[in-house]
């Protein structure tokens, strides 16, 4: 079974380039053929999770690997790690400081609309380590 | 008429073969060969970008010659708001559909009429929350036919109303049917066109069978005749009906305007209209009802088929829209809404997809990332495609090589070079004088 493959560096701080790597996801799927719906899914939920590296992890790594049934969307960070994950998925709950708030960031819906928008979210963290999020969907 | 019709062509003497529209091309429909840009077309949205970045006018859009209307008895011209932006200021809407008049027709109706028929629909929409939000306006047939193929997603916030143009030719077949004895084949409406999607709308529908237009005529083709016609004395009669909302249009964000909300977004030029659909599909876009996206700067009066500079013609359709009464809709309320609505719908067109089976396409996707790590990623255009995705992109769909490239031509060129100096230093081993001296 064939398996592609991608691997896309997610930068800090940098608003502009960040969501690149989801965008090139999104082209590459419809490449394939994916269903317009799948694609949306699967381009949401990353590109949340990538903001999320680039706001509070000093950016991170993207891999993904796509396969007939499935993507499987990889975003490792070495960033501070969220204390209470509980609380992190909350709708509205949000740690970022102001000045990302006043660029339209960080309103709390990055976590939940990972959950909403992933057929599988797992997310494993350590404070002072890093967070590394899979999103899953199912392309079936 | 066929699926693939496409207005936007090119003239093969004229083409030089640069760079210039393949790199624009928003769909990336447009590859270099042979010295000539040919037009993929499924992937064309005849949007004109091409016909405005060419610099040696190669990139033409197929109309209607003025000669057509010869076919028809009773010639009625619908000329598009942006009409009025093309001419002196000094000449009144009269003056100007007067002497549309004068170069052949029977009747004139403007389009901004029905335009403001459109927005009163468009504002029972809004309030309606069974629509989808954020609505997306069909006024811009490029912009319909961009979501077609590259936003999927947003087929559904489509507003699925006809556009100014065929509820114009509608109102006017309606009338002459109903006060006069002018048989229906015999009257032709012809459409006074900025723009080449237009002329692809009236010869291949996407939102019903067929249009009510029979013709569309470019504005650039008319002009220097209009022109002569506007010195006439006697072009006065009064024909200008249309309020200043339906004017309004022709401007970026003027549709948009009419709605009473405050939740709507304009945008224009068709990059910039991508960076929006893609702020759309990827739910990013909140507290925005209505969206006006136009694949023109500065809206139909920056259309490619228009003659006067757009931000001229924009401080000329101001004083038409000074000048103009703020409405015209009490004297002809339509109806009902329904009837404006599509009777047929839009499609998604995976023009992009690299293999109809998904195994295969996935194949085809990991060749083709192999082959762009290879290229030299300076997007140079050389090759013929747009960019160096682009050409891996061709050569995983075989119509394309990688030495189409001028780096990797030369690479393999130096290569082969390095291994014949090589093999011209190896000496056989009979003439190998060497190892005897030193035995010697």
């Amino acid at each position: 079974m064939s398996t592609v493959r991608l691997s896309y560096p997610i930068p800090s701080n940098d608003f502009i380039a960040a969501g690149e790597a989801s965008s090139n996801v999104k082209k590459i799927l419809s490449q394939i053929g994916i269903p317009a719906e799948k694609i949306k899914k699967a381009a949401i939920a990353m590109y949340e999770a990538e903001i999320n590296a680039v706001i509070h992890a000093g950016g991170g790594v993207a891999d993904v690997e796509i396969t007939a049934g499935r993507v499987v969307i990889n975003i490792a960070d070495n960033g501070p790690g969220i204390p209470d994950l509980e609380l992190a998925m909350t709708e509205g709950w949000s740690t970022a400081p102001d000045n990302i708030r006043e660029m339209g960031f960080g309103a709390g819906m990055g976590l939940p609309n990972m959950k909403k928008y992933a057929d599988r979210l797992q997310i494993k963290t350590q404070v002072g380590v890093g967070t590394t999020v899979t999103i899953t969907v199912n392309f079936a | 008429m066929n699926e693939y019709f496409h207005s936007v062509n090119l003239d093969k003497n004229k083409c030089r073969g640069c760079t210039n529209c393949i790199k624009r091309c928003p769909t990336e429909a447009i590859r270099v060969r042979k010295g000539k840009a040919g037009i993929i077309r499924e992937r064309c949205i005849d949007c004109g970008e091409c016909i405005r970045v060419c610099p040696y006018h190669a990139k033409t859009a197929i109309s209607d010659e003025l000669d057509v209307i010869k076919n028809y008895r009773y010639r009625v011209a619908i000329p598009a708001p942006s009409f009025y932006g093309q001419f002196d200021k000094k000449y009144s809407r009269d003056n100007i559909l007067n002497a549309l008049k004068g170069i052949g027709f029977d009747q004139v109706f403007e389009v901004a009429r029905a335009a403001e028929i459109v927005s009163e629909a468009t504002r029972h929409m809004i309030l309606d929350p069974s629509v989808k939000k954020p609505m997306i306006s069909s006024a811009c047939p490029g912009v319909v036919r961009l979501i077609q193929v590259r936003f999927p997603g947003l087929i559904e916030n489509i507003v699925k109303l006809e556009s100014p143009m065929e509820v114009a030719a509608k109102i006017v077949k309606a009338q002459l049917g109903k006060n006069s004895n002018i048989p229906k084949e015999e009257i032709g409406v012809f459409f006074i066109s900025p723009c080449p999607a237009k002329v692809t709308s009236v010869k291949s529908p996407y939102e019903k069978q067929t249009s009510y237009v029979d013709g569309v005529i470019s504005m650039k083709d008319i002009f220097v005749k209009v022109l002569a016609e506007l010195g006439s004395p006697d072009n006065t009669a009064r024909y200008s009906a249309a309020g200043l909302e339906g004017l309004d249009w022709a401007n970026a964000g003027g549709e948009s305007g009419a709605l009473p909300t405050e939740k709507i977004l304009a945008v224009d030029g068709i990059h910039n209209v991508i960076k929006i659909l893609d702020e759309i599909e990827g739910d990013r876009l909140s507290d925005v009802d209505f969206v006006e996206a136009l694949c023109c700067v500065g809206g139909c009066l920056g259309g490619p088929l228009t003659v006067a500079n757009v931000f001229v013609a924009k401080t000329t359709l101001k004083k038409h829209i000074l000048e103009a009464p703020v409405s015209s809709i009490e004297k002809m309320p339509p109806k009902s809404f329904e009837e404006l609505v599509w009777t047929s719908n839009v499609e998604y067109k995976p023009v992009m997809k690299l293999d109809q089976d998904i195994l295969k396409a996935m194949e085809k996707l990991e060749k083709l990332e192999s082959i762009y790590d290879g290229l030299p990623g300076l997007d140079c255009g050389a090759c013929g495609a747009p960019n160096c995705r682009a050409l891996a992109e061709d050569i995983v769909r075989e119509i394309a090589n990688e030495t189409d490239c001028i780096f990797k031509l030369r690479q393999r060129i130096r290569d082969l070079a390095e291994e014949m100096v090589e093999l011209g230093g190896k000496v056989p081993p009979v003439m190998d004088s060497d190892g005897q001296e030193e035995d010697g």
